[in-house]
């Protein structure tokens, strides 16, 4: 029931500025889809280009194959729940849920008993007399859901409506929307700039800088296998050591960073003498016991600068001999002493396979403002 | 209370309190009281005053039943009134949204400005110049007939017409920006979902505009038929003698009849009147005095 939406070679421009550039990614029919990216990647006008609020400069936005160009977002498939919601504030909560079969002219009999089904399928069953200002941020969420969902669309697109909730409530309603996509089959499209909610939630992920679609996969796949600088430091955490390569051979890399000689995948186009970045996730370091220190591949000496204890991982911060910050997130094991303390030094290190050789183009993201 | 005496301590509160009570004491509630005890008494001579003549008497507001030609203009003002908050709101509904939710910035602040400058004309100016317009020899005549339209200058200011157009333009101000003002609180976004969920355009601003925009609504219209029911400027300069307006008569009464007392009571019923189309509209729109006041 539920329709794919095509981005055919969409670019977006105000005056000289391009806000999309020449997007071009298929959206399967009840997929859960997010675009990904830092405020003001161009993710947001995405969004309105897909519901008919804007019209692209260039390219075409198809929905069940259908070309959309000059239709206006009450003619599309299409509905979309706003960052706050927008609910309203002058109509109870069933006349908010049953305003689109209004305006479709439905009768008001059939209306409310829609709107008291829909009610039931967010799980909030009986307050359809309510007043909005009545509600809380997670029941707001739910009947703007509600009220998106009760004309039917083909494809629901969602601006960050889950920025404005508190980090628990936020994280209940992950599942909750990921179960609601699934239960309904529609195709959601998903905007936000929290990396552990996309990654949570969608079957893929378009990450986006700069108005530019730089990977579209599977979170796991952007994960383990970023192909630019800017996603493997935008999704998760990851340590960079600069370098330059000093050989490619057999798809891995040997990289002379300020730590050191180290070896890991190559990604596409890295070539011997290179400027890259090494990128190497803080759960994939591992702290070398001494007896091996002298036979470890990838092995990287630092002084530890912070430890912070968070139950099932120590958090720790690190300094290489060559200043390089890193950081290491460590497994507790439970048995025995903490592992090394401040001010001691210590060797870390990581298997080849575990970490990935990209070209430096001076676009990567840092690696802190991703966990925003 | 107690905050402005922690604010300015005792001596400051005494002024600031007596201040304002002087200036609602005796410079609004005296005089009005005075304007009362006028209406129900007779006219009298001077030298009448105080005899057994001056007495408290109905008569001065029984006049007004008795004569049908002023109450016929009675009411003939109240519905033009009507009719010209109702135009007036047409011509600046459209003129409110625009500068709330479609220019906004700059481009609002200076239709803001577009709008006020006639206002540093004065009143009677303004008027004098659609009496002009207005005319047989006037520019719409002249277009009209260049034209072909019509082949004699016909006028304009027969009738309510020119009154009505005076008016509406003479109150545009006072009833777009509590529309305005209204209107620009409204989030874009409720329009936009609105939109997205397939409403047309007039069904977005039924069940969306208007609705949040009531309180503007109703401010606009009280203060646009307060003005157009008690103007005097506009129906003396642009009005015919067959549309005389209500407070040319009390303005008669006053000046041309030497009847102040009679004057008194035309104007008190004046007065009523508005304090009925303030309630009545509040009633409508289920706006309360609070809500106007923001």
């Amino acid at each position: 029931m539920s329709q794919s939406v095509d981005l055919d070679h969409v670019t977006m421009r105000f005056g000289d500025f391009t806000a999309v550039r020449d997007a071009h990614l298929t959206i399967n029919g009840g997929e859960f889809f997010s675009f990904l990216g830092p405020s003001g990647c161009g993710k947001t006008t995405l969004l309105r280009l897909i519901s008919g609020f804007m019209e692209p400069t260039e390219g075409v936005v198809r929905i069940g194959g259908k070309d959309m160009a000059g239709l206006g977002p009450n003619k599309r498939p299409t509905t979309l729940i706003f960052q706050n919601l927008a609910l309203f504030p002058l109509m109870s909560v069933a006349e908010n849920i049953a305003f689109g079969l209004e305006v479709r002219g439905v009768r008001r009999d059939v209306r409310r008993k829609r709107a008291d089904a829909l009610l039931d399928l967010v799980a909030l069953p009986g307050i359809g007399d309510k007043k909005v200002a009545e509600l809380s941020g997670g029941q707001k969420q739910r009947v703007a859901i509600a009220r998106a969902l009760a004309v039917e669309p083909q494809v629901l697109l969602l601006d960050e409506p889950l920025s404005a909730l508190d980090l628990k409530l936020r994280q209940h309603m992950r599942s909750e929307l990921r179960a609601l996509q699934k239960r309904t089959g529609v195709t959601f499209v998903y905007i936000t700039h929290d990396q552990g909610e996309a990654l949570a939630m969608s079957d893929r992920v378009a990450v986006m800088d700069v108005g530019r679609i730089e990977q579209v996969d599977t979170p796991e796949r952007l994960y383990d296998a970023p192909v630019s600088p800017f996603v493997a430091g935008f999704v998760g955490e990851n340590n960079r050591f600069p370098g330059r390569v000093v050989e490619v051979l057999d798809g891995l890399a040997c990289v002379e960073t300020a730590a050191g000689r180290l070896v890991a995948r190559a990604g596409a186009g890295v070539k011997t003498g290179d400027a890259v970045l090494l990128f190497a996730r803080p759960e994939r370091l591992r702290l070398v016991p001494p007896r091996e220190e002298a036979v470890a591949e990838n092995r990287i000496p630092v002084t530890v600068t912070d430890r912070a204890f968070e139950g099932a991982f120590a958090l720790y911060t690190l300094r290489t001999e060559g200043g390089t910050p890193v950081t290491a997130h460590l497994v507790h094991t439970g048995g025995g002493d903490g592992g090394p303390a401040v001010g001691e030094r210590a060797v870390f290190a990581f298997r080849p396979d575990e970490a990935i050789v990209l070209p430096d183009d001076g676009r990567a993201a840092p690696a802190q403002e991703a966990a925003e | 209370m107690t905050t402005l005496l922690r604010r300015y301590g005792w001596p400051l509160t005494a002024v600031i309190v007596l201040l304002c009570a002087w200036w609602v004491v005796v410079m609004v509630v005296l005089p009005q009281l005075v304007m009362v005890d006028y209406s129900f008494r007779p006219n009298l001579l001077p030298r009448e005053i105080g005899t057994e003549k001056d007495v408290w008497t109905l008569a001065n507001y029984k006049t007004l039943w008795s004569n049908q030609i002023h109450l016929a203009i009675f009411f003939k003002t109240i519905w033009a009134s009507c009719l010209v908050t109702f135009v007036t709101f047409v011509v600046c509904y459209p003129i409110a949204y625009y500068m709330a939710q479609v220019a906004r910035g700059p481009k609002a602040g200076l239709f803001a400005v577009l709008l006020v400058i006639p206002y540093w004309v004065n009143e009677i100016l303004r008027t004098f110049a659609w009496y002009i317009l207005l005319s047989r020899g006037g520019p719409i005549n002249e277009a009209l007939m260049g034209l072909g339209l019509i082949a004699e200058p016909i006028d304009l200011k027969q009738g309510d017409l020119g009154v009505i157009l005076g008016m509406v333009y003479a109150y545009i101000l006072f009833m777009v920006f509590p529309l305005y003002t209204a209107m620009e609180s409204l989030d874009r976004n409720q329009i936009e979902a609105a939109r997205d969920l397939g409403a047309s355009i007039p069904r977005i601003h039924w069940r969306v505009v208007i609705p949040h925009s009531k309180p503007g609504i109703a401010t606009g219209c009280i203060m646009t038929f307060m003005l157009a029911a008690g103007s005097y400027a506009v129906p003396a300069l642009l009005g015919s003698p067959g549309s005389r307006w209500f407070t040319e008569i009390i303005y008669n009464w006053f000046f041309e009849g030497g009847d102040w007392p009679q004057g008194s009571a035309y104007a008190f019923i004046l007065l009523l009147l508005c304090l009925g189309f303030i309630l009545l509209m509040l009633k409508l729109f289920k706006v309360r005095l609070g809500d106007i006041a923001k």
